[in-house]
């Protein structure tokens, strides 16, 4: 089973992110880039199906983005992937979710695939755009921010299990297909050393505009995008909070009262 | 194309949800700019109610798209019914509601049509043939503005709670059915089963009050007396990562970077220390109340009202405090 796992490169949770002082960009000084948190637990899910499955089905990681982004590829590689490609030219600068889905699914297409797996959204701008538009673009079934799934014993189909509002839909979808990766699903591993130092001898397949049949200039990077971030606001101040003293029982009247006179909440 | 501004409205469980009528705000303030009309587009099977509702909005079309293919939720039917809509309306803006179902179908059928997508959007405006929309990003820790650039149809989602719900309207809008020609051997991926939905307590994110708890509640078995001030208040119950990650609640009740973003009215934080990545999922809460032991825990930054006590003192007290408030 060729199984794919879309991964991301994102500023870790931690990080501090303000906006550049003409605020255009996101200041991107000693910021920290890590795998995207809900990939992890796409890598994750599948080295799980391929240790199962202990055939020839091989596990390749895909990530789109500047040269930053190989480290999150040798991770993935570390965790245990086979095979790994970084897509990047410098015509996709600038590019929106849905134009960067259409390169990735092209590269996909190449690769070829039984099953893609991604995470729910990316950290960094939650869009949760680009797996929906890789499986449209690839005209497969989508199912998003899963939390458990199980693969049919023929590996035709998969029921998975996903997060809606107040409950869970139970989802039964046919291969080929796009899972996309909620907290929840799986523990993801830690890459072993000896996994480290086998990952660093991987090479790592390089895709560039060039090799994606059919697509011009115009069709990716900020020229193909039909939207672009023009600038970025930080965010209102909170007035400061009106600590409430006495003793509990005068603090829970005193809040009470607050909430109900002067807030009009409740 | 024409100026008009399609509203996608979500059927859960045969409700007809709330951020339908928040999108005919959106969708309403967007149709003064473009001088085009708001209409809805409705997909299900044996949705009458829903169609008679849709009907009572101040809008001018109710597009119906009614198929038993429809019944329950696929990306890949509502995909097809909703371009079915689309290309019979036409419109030059679609909105969503920034909800599971809405991103999951508009990511689809933006990528279809080749579609502007802006995703969960805290405001949105039009000026000048551009569509704007105000976004936040990295989890909320800063606003990102997006614009469209291209001709040609523009979608966004609207994150709940933004805009008020529309009132009801004159009445007079008129139903369109739209044929579907999609057929269920096209669709791959159906919904089986829908469960938790009966649980009775509603989602985090559509919440408009929020009970929310910490490490310090020390067992799942605690989270109980948040539950009993839910209850009184027809709250949710929410919980931070560390409550989550140390077993003491579901993460579907995780609020923040990897858990849910949300913006109730009232956010009530139990024994939550306030660590940047909770603060960006609950920052825009209209008021939130925030109760520590300890007196320099960082939620006291974000909170509207403090009070540095012991949780398990405290919460049960304004539990009873709000008992005799309703009662009163």
């Amino acid at each position: 089973m060729k199984i794919v796992v879309l991964v991301k490169n994102v500023p870790d949770t931690e990080a501090k992110i303000k906006p550049t002082p003409d605020r255009t960009k996101i200041d991107t000084q000693g910021i920290k880039w890590v795998m995207n948190t809900f990939d992890e637990y796409a890598v994750e899910a599948a080295l799980q199906l391929k240790e199962k499955f202990k055939d020839n089905s091989t596990v390749t990681v895909i990530s789109l983005g500047p040269d930053r982004v190989l480290e999150t590829l040798r991770t993935a590689l570390a965790m245990g992937a086979d095979e790994a490609v970084h897509v990047w030219d410098s015509a996709f600068e600038g590019a929106d979710m849905l134009t960067n889905a259409k390169i990735l699914s092209k590269v996909v297409a190449s690769v070829g695939f039984d099953l893609i797996f991604g995470g729910k959204q990316g950290i960094d701008y939650d869009a949760a755009q680009t797996c929906a538009a890789v499986a449209e673009h690839l005209g497969i079934p989508q199912v998003q921010i899963v939390t458990k799934f199980e693969l049919s014993d023929d590996r035709t189909t998969i029921v998975a299990r996903r997060r809606v509002e107040g409950g869970d839909e139970v989802v039964e979808v046919k291969l080929p297909a796009v899972v996309t990766c909620e907290k929840g699903l799986n523990e993801p591993r830690y890459a072993s050393l000896p996994g480290i130092m086998k990952a660093k001898k991987k090479e790592i397949k390089k895709v560039g505009l060039a090799d994606l049949g059919g697509l011009t200039a115009q069709d990716v990077g900020a020229a193909g995008s039909a939207t672009m971030v023009v600038g970025y606001e930080t965010l209102p101040e909170r007035p400061a909070c009106r600590m409430i003293g006495g003793d509990p029982a005068q603090q829970v009247a005193d809040l009470v009262r607050a909430l109900h006179d002067e807030a009009k909440v409740i | 194309m024409t100026n008009d501004v399609l509203v996608f409205a979500e059927i859960r469980s045969n409700q007809f949800k709330k951020i339908n009528r928040e999108l005919v705000s959106a969708a309403t303030k967007l149709g003064g700019k473009t001088g085009g009309s708001v209409d809805i587009a409705l997909l299900g099977h044996g949705i009458d109610g829903a169609v008679a509702e849709a009907m009572s909005l101040p809008v001018r079309k109710v597009f119906v798209v009614e198929s038993p293919i429809l019944e329950k939720y696929s990306t890949e039917g509502y995909a097809g019914g909703l371009e079915a809509a689309v290309r019979q309306a036409d419109p030059g803006i679609v909105l969503f509601g920034a909800t599971n179902m809405g991103k999951d179908l508009s990511a689809r059928l933006a990528a279809r049509l080749g579609a502007a997508l802006m995703t969960d959007c805290v405001d949105i405006d039009f000026e000048n043939g551009v569509l704007k929309g105000k976004r936040p990003v990295f989890s909320g820790k800063v606003y990102a503005n997006v614009v469209s650039t291209k001709d040609g149809i523009k979608m966004a989602s609207i994150r709940p709670n933004i805009y008020p719900p529309a009132p009801k309207g004159p009445g007079g809008a008129a139903r369109v059915d739209v044929a579907l020609s999609l057929t269920a051997d096209r669709i791959h991926g159906v919904v089986k089963d829908i469960e938790g939905a009966a649980a009775g307590r509603k989602d985090v994110t559509e919440a408009d009050i929020i009970v929310a708890g910490g490490r310090s509640l020390k067992s799942e078995e605690n989270f109980k007396i948040l539950e009993e001030l839910a209850d009184v208040l027809g709250a949710s119950v929410g919980a931070s990562r560390a409550a989550v990650d140390a077993g003491y609640a579901p993460h579907s009740r995780q609020i923040g970077q990897t858990g849910k973003v949300v913006n109730p009215k009232l956010y009530i934080a139990c024994g939550v220390s306030g660590a940047i990545q909770h603060l960006v999922g609950m920052r825009t809460s209209k008021v939130i109340v925030a109760i520590n032991k300890d007196p320099n825990a960082s939620i006291f930054q974000t909170a509207d009202y403090g009070i540095v006590g012991d949780i398990f003192e405290i919460v049960p007290l304004l539990t009873q405090e709000f008992k005799k408030l309703s009662s009163a």
